[in-house]
C-alpha cells in the first residue's frame, strides 16, 4: 500500500470517510481562512495571533465554473497522456461565506450549472512508486445532471 | 482634488513578437517620448521603470537598466513591480516625486519580452507560493479566472458568447490602423465563435495574447510644462489601491476569497473600488468620461470593467455594448486603441500604453481611431496579488 499524503501539508483531511478542507479560525473575531493563516488574523481590525485549525463545510453551491481545455504549464503535472480536459469549480460555502476553488471530480463543464449543490471529494493528484498525493475536488451532489 | 502633473510626451515601441531584448523596446519608447516632449534625456531628473520578471536581473531593476542604456545621467531612479499594474506604479512614483517638488521632469518606461503561450510561474519548487501552488494543485492558469468571471456574467446577466465575440469584433476594428498594435485585422463573430475553446466559455480569440512591447512617457510639473505648451494633457488622478477586507470575489492567484463570516463585505468590491479612488482624487464623475482604455485580458472582462468604472449600472454592460455606446462614434468609446485584443499583453508596458493612447486621444492625434472631442479619459487595470490601477487624464 502506498503512503497517502495531502497535496499541501495541513490543507486537507485525506481520510476517505471524512474528506475536508482544513483552514484556520481566529479565536478573537471568528474570521476563517483557507488556505490556513497561522501567523496573524487578516481582519485588519483584529490581527490576533490566535488562529486554530478548523474544517470547512464539505458542501456548497456552485458560484461559477470553467474548463481547462489545454494542458496547463509547469508546475502542473498531467495525469494522462494525452491530456484530458477538466473542469474547475468555484464553490460558495454558506457558513464560511467564502468561495473555494477546486478541480471538478468526474464530470465536465457540460454537466455543471451555477447554483447547483457541490460536495468535496478526494482524488489522486500525483503518484509515484511509494507515494500517492491526494488533492480535493468538487463534485455535483446530484451526479451532474441538468436538473 | 489633488494637484495635476502634465504629460509632456508619450512614445511606444510597436507591440509584436519581435524576440529582441526588452531593453531595446524601452529605449525606443523613451526616445519617442522625449522627442514628443521636446526634452533632452540629459535634462531628465528622475527615471521610473516598470519591472519585468521574465528577463533576468536587468528586468528587476528596470529603472536603472533603462537609465544605463540611455547613458547614465545622474538621475534618481526607482523600479516598480505590481504585476499588470506595474506601469501605473511607475507613473505614480514619478507623479508623487513631481508633486512633492523633488523634481520637475521625469521619464517613465516599461517594456517586456514575453514567452509564448500561457504565462506561468518562474521555475523552481515553491510550496508556499500561492501562484506556484495554483498551477500545481488546481492547474489554474490566468484564463481559468477569466473563464469563471465570464460564466458568472452569463448566468447572472444573460451575456452570451456572441456578446463576448462582439467585443473582439469592436476592438479589432478599433485597432485596424494603430501602428503600435500587433494585430491589425478585422475579425468577425463567427471566427471568434469557431476558434478553439480554451477556458470555457472563453475561446482563443476571446483571450489576449502575450506580446513584446514598450511604452514611455515624460511627466513634469505644470510650471515646467508651461515652457512647452499652454494646453497639456494632465493626470488628474491615479489609483493604486489594494482590496478592502474581506475581498469576496475570487482573484488571481488565490485558492479562495476572503471570508465574510466575521466582517461584512465592504461597500465596493475590489474592482469597483479601483476607479472609484481615481474619480475621488480627480474630482471627476464617471458621467464626465469621454473615452476609456480598460484591461480586456478577455472579451468578457472588458464588459466587467464597463460596470466597474461606472459607465453603466451593474448588469448593463451588455446593453452598453449592443447599443454601440462603447464603439468609436458612440457615447463613451472603450479601447479605441484596439485594447489588449489588438496588442496582446506586455505586462510592465501595458498600463503605460493605456495612458499613451488617452494622451493621443485628448490631443486629437489619434487619426482614424480618434474619439471626437475627448476631454476626459480613464484607464482601468488590475495586477494579481491585489494591485488596483486606474489613471484619469484630462485636457
Amino acid at each position: 500500500m502506498k503512503k497517502r499524503v495531502p497535496a499541501v501539508d495541513g490543507w486537507l483531511n485525506i481520510d476517505p470517510a471524512h474528506p475536508r478542507l482544513i483552514g484556520t479560525k481566529c479565536s478573537a473575531c471568528g474570521s476563517i481562512f483557507f488556505p490556513r493563516e497561522a501567523v496573524r488574523c487578516r481582519n485588519p481590525r483584529c490581527g490576533s495571533p490566535n488562529l486554530e485549525a478548523t474544517e470547512l463545510s464539505a458542501r456548497g453551491t456552485l458560484w461559477s465554473y470553467t474548463g481547462a481545455e489545454y494542458q496547463p504549464p509547469e508546475p502542473y503535472v498531467p495525469r494522462t497522456n494525452p491530456f484530458q480536459p477538466f473542469a474547475i469549480a468555484a464553490v460558495e460555502l454558506a457558513a464560511e461565506k467564502m468561495v473555494v476553488l477546486g478541480q471538478v471530480d468526474g464530470v465536465g463543464v457540460k454537466d455543471l450549472k451555477i447554483g447547483m449543490e457541490m460536495e468535496l471529494t478526494l482524488d489522486t493528484l500525483l503518484e509515484d512508486d511509494e507515494t500517492e498525493t491526494i488533492t480535493w475536488k468538487w463534485k455535483p451532489v446530484s451526479g451532474g445532471s441538468h436538473s | 482634488m489633488v494637484d495635476q502633473v502634465a504629460i509632456l510626451g508619450v512614445g511606444m515601441h510597436p507591440w509584436g513578437k519581435w524576440g529582441k531584448n526588452f531593453v531595446e523596446y524601452g529605449v525606443k519608447a523613451a526616445e519617442d517620448a522625449l522627442k514628443d516632449a521636446g526634452v533632452a534625456w540629459t535634462d531628465i531628473q528622475y527615471v521610473a521603470g516598470g519591472d519585468t520578471i521574465r528577463n533576468g536581473y536587468p528586468g528587476y531593476v528596470a529603472g536603472a537598466t533603462f537609465a544605463q542604456a540611455l547613458g547614465w545621467n545622474g538621475a534618481q531612479i526607482s523600479s516598480s513591480y505590481g504585476a499588470c499594474a506595474s506601469g501605473t506604479q511607475a507613473i505614480e512614483a514619478a507623479r508623487v516625486r513631481i508633486l512633492a517638488g523633488l523634481c520637475d521632469v521625469a521619464l517613465v518606461v516599461g517594456s517586456d519580452t514575453t514567452p509564448k503561450g500561457f504565462l506561468a510561474p518562474n521555475k523552481g519548487t515553491r510550496g508556499d507560493d500561492p501562484d506556484w501552488l495554483r498551477f500545481r494543485v488546481l492547474g489554474a492558469t490566468n484564463t481559468t479566472y477569466f473563464g469563471l468571471y465570464a460564466r458568472r456574467r452569463m448566468s447572472l446577466y444573460g451575456a452570451t458568447s456572441e456578446d463576448f465575440a462582439q467585443v473582439k469584433v469592436k476592438n479589432a476594428r478599433h485597432g485596424l490602423t494603430n501602428v503600435n498594435a500587433r494585430y491589425r485585422k478585422e475579425v468577425n463573430a463567427e471566427e471568434v465563435l469557431s476558434s478553439a475553446m480554451v477556458a470555457d466559455p472563453l475561446r482563443l480569440l476571446d483571450i489576449c495574447a502575450t506580446s513584446d512591447g514598450g511604452a514611455a512617457m515624460v511627466l513634469c510639473s505644470m510650471e515646467f510644462a508651461r515652457r512647452f505648451t499652454t494646453n497639456p494633457v494632465t493626470i488628474a488622478g491615479i489609483s493604486a489601491v489594494t482590496p478592502t477586507y474581506p475581498s469576496t470575489v475570487i482573484e488571481m492567484p488565490n485558492f479562495s476569497t476572503d471570508s465574510a463570516a466575521a466582517v461584512a463585505m465592504p461597500a465596493r468590491p475590489f474592482r469597483d473600488s479601483i476607479a472609484y479612488a481615481a474619480y475621488e482624487q480627480a474630482g471627476i464623475a464617471p458621467e464626465e468620461v469621454n473615452v476609456a482604455e480598460v484591461y480586456d485580458l478577455s472579451t468578457a472582462l472588458e464588459l466587467d470593467w464597463y460596470e466597474n468604472i461606472g459607465l453603466c449600472p451593474t448588469g448593463d454592460a451588455v446593453k452598453l455594448l449592443r447599443d454601440g455606446d462603447t464603439t468609436i462614434g458612440g457615447r463613451v468609446p472603450v479601447n479605441p486603441s484596439g485594447g489588449l485584443a489588438c496588442f496582446g499583453e506586455a505586462v510592465p508596458a501595458q498600463a503605460i500604453a493605456q495612458v499613451c493612447e488617452l494622451t493621443w486621444q485628448l490631443r486629437g492625434q489619434a487619426g482614424a481611431r480618434q474619439v471626437e472631442g475627448a476631454k476626459v479619459g480613464i484607464t482601468a487595470n488590475q495586477g494579481l496579488f491585489g494591485h488596483g490601477s486606474s489613471v484619469i487624464v484630462k485636457r
